[in-house]
């Protein structure tokens, strides 16, 4: 039996029937990690002395309490932007060098408190900047379905964790899509809250009005469970919202009879991939078959998401990211003066996307451009937001594709940003409205690759989305294949 | 032309960046072709529309002033470029 396979409720029942320990288990991962992950190159940084310690503490509470977690003694990855206290953090930048947090991220507390098994820190975009992980200022993390393609970004390190069985689950970090678009890309279920459900207490920030913490599992029931773990009230955040969480395990009833599914023409715009399309199509005619009703709906500023989005989302990136000065933390050039000191080492520790998206996020706030860009962009955001907020009045839940194309080619869009950004079309007006959404496998291009499919949900009814997710998986077979890593 | 390569050495001093001539040549393409594709917001009319503010809940969030957690100047100092004892280090500031 291949431990590193199961899913976290799988290995949770079989611990607590001891047919394994969570040493077992965690060594599993780790053999797992050591034979695949010098192709997916998903972590860049392993906690294997630690996690070994950790299991052995689970294995003695296994023995005590059967009451506990289920994450008690389950491998989980950790993307490389949570602070993990004596575990170095680089969010993928030479800027943090090699930082060492002096205090974990809420999540990653919450982790350990329920006994999960920290593996490692996961590969990103730097700074969460990206869409394929190849801004990664250390090296690009590889797709397990293919290995000359893009695991998506930017928690593409957990994505592929997860989908090469590095890992039993992993966490991740999404502001325009960074959880949902490699989970498509890598086959595997990624789940954005809505913004305020889970804390972000310790995670670098990015752009602190989007950014949100979130699961990425191998089925849907596994997104149910550990997001259970990160949902809640945080006082260390003061934008996490203080509200009941809900069961999540008790939503997954198989039954959508009567759910309203709102199916939005501007989702599918020119220029997707027919494959992608004829998938989500299908997908929605399956819930449509089991019980569930279409409503056709409007949103009619989606065109505009991507073009607030990058201004909003730089502009707040270029005031989180002017605290790295090289003053307390972090590269520190030698140069003639203070200013100089900041200059350069700036120049040295960022690398090209993060100093881009700075340049546009400060060109957008400067004065003389900040009604034109900045103030324009949030008026527009207000009407994207008012989109959903309308079209909820008519259904329960939106079904789109989570993103236009399957995973493209490593290098495809480096040249030109602009592509870059068109690829997260489907995913950063959720973000942009605050809502949660979910990411699953809803079929294969004729490439092999994963095809995803996004729900979209009203805002805290998280529930609501993971019980249609459910329903349309345990009608597939999709989340249950596995890549042949080095395959082709 | 949106942006000239003059706009992007003032932003460049504003963000704190040094930027080599390369760069500069570049980003003055990349970034003008990003703020042409911005200007479609322009087809909307936002007159009478507010901004975005925090949506789900504005209220503001008080709490105690409390300090909860453990001084711990040593774990705070390890990550310091240069350090002086309890001190971090710097560039002086005054001549």
């Amino acid at each position: 039996m291949n431990l590193a396979g199961l899913t976290l409720h799988q290995a949770s029942e079989r611990l607590r029937r001891r047919e394994f320990s969570a040493v077992e288990l965690t060594e599993a991962v780790f053999q797992r990690i050591a034979t695949t992950d010098d192709k997916v190159r998903a972590y860049l940084t392993l906690a294997r002395a630690t996690a070994i310690e950790q299991a052995k503490q689970a294995d003695v509470r296994l023995k005590q309490d059967r009451t506990s977690s289920p994450l008690l003694g389950i491998p989980i990855a950790v993307k490389d932007n949570f602070l993990t206290h004596g575990l170095r953090t680089t969010c993928a930048s030479k800027i943090l060098g090699d930082f060492m947090p002096p205090y974990d991220a809420t999540t990653v507390r919450q982790l350990r408190d329920a006994g999960a098994v920290i593996t490692g820190k996961t590969n990103l975009d730097e700074f969460a900047m990206g869409s394929s992980t190849e801004t990664s200022a250390f090296f690009p993390t590889h797709n397990p379905w293919k290995l000359e393609r893009i695991p998506g970004g930017s928690s593409g390190g957990s994505a592929a964790a997860v989908a090469a069985d590095q890992c039993i689950a992993a966490v991740g970090t999404d502001t325009g899509g960074s959880i949902r678009q490699p989970a498509a890309c890598c086959g595997v279920v990624g789940l954005k809250p809505t913004y305020g459900r889970v804390s972000r207490y310790g995670i670098i920030a990015f752009a602190s009005s989007m950014d949100q913490v979130g699961p990425i599992t191998k089925d849907v029931r596994d997104c149910a469970l550990l997001l259970q773990t990160l949902a809640g009230h945080d006082p260390a955040d003061s934008t996490s919202a203080n509200r009941p969480v809900p069961h999540y395990a008790n939503a997954l009833t198989r039954d959508i009879t009567g759910l309203k599914i709102g199916h939005s023409a501007e989702f599918f715009v020119d220029g997707m991939q027919q494959e992608v399309a004829l998938a989500v199509n299908d997908a929605i005619l399956r819930m449509e078959n089991d019980g569930a009703r279409i409503e056709h709906i409007m949103l009619p500023h989606t065109e505009f998401a991507v073009a607030v989005y990058y201004i909003v989302a730089t502009a707040e990136a270029s005031s989180n990211l002017a605290r790295y000065d090289g003053m307390r933390f972090g590269h520190r050039a030698d140069a003639k003066d203070l200013i100089e000191t900041y200059m350069i080492s700036r120049a040295q520790g960022f690398g090209t996307e993060v100093k881009r998206r700075i340049m546009l996020g400060t060109y957008a706030l400067s004065a003389g451009y900040y009604d034109a860009y900045y103030l324009k962009a949030q008026r527009v955001r207000t009407l994207i937001r008012r989109d959903f907020e309308e079209a909820f009045k008519h259904c329960d839940v939106i079904v789109t594709p989570t993103a236009p194309t399957t995973a493209f080619r490593i290098g495809e869009k480096t040249q030109d940003p602009l592509q870059m950004y068109l690829s997260d079309i489907y995913t950063i007006s959720v973000n942009l409205a605050g809502l949660p959404a979910i990411s699953l496998p809803c079929g294969f291009d004729d490439q092999g690759m994963p095809i995803g499919v996004q729900i979209i949900g009203r805002p805290f009814e998280e529930d609501t989305i993971l019980r249609v997710a459910h329903a349309y998986e345990q009608m597939t077979e999709w989340h249950k294949r596995k890549p042949r890593i080095g395959d082709g | 032309m949106k942006l000239t390569r003059a706009e992007v050495e003032r932003v460049a001093v504003l963000a704190r960046l040094h930027l080599t001539a390369a760069e500069e040549e570049q980003l003055t393409e990349q970034l003008d072709n990003i703020l042409s594709y911005m200007d479609k917001l322009n087809q909307i009319d936002t007159d009478n529309v507010e901004a975005f503010s925090h949506g789900l809940h504005s209220a503001s969030v008080l709490r105690e002033d409390r300090v909860t957690n453990q001084p711990d100047a040593d774990a705070l100092l390890a990550n310091a470029p240069d350090r002086d004892g309890t001190f971090f280090k710097v560039p002086k500031i005054l001549e």
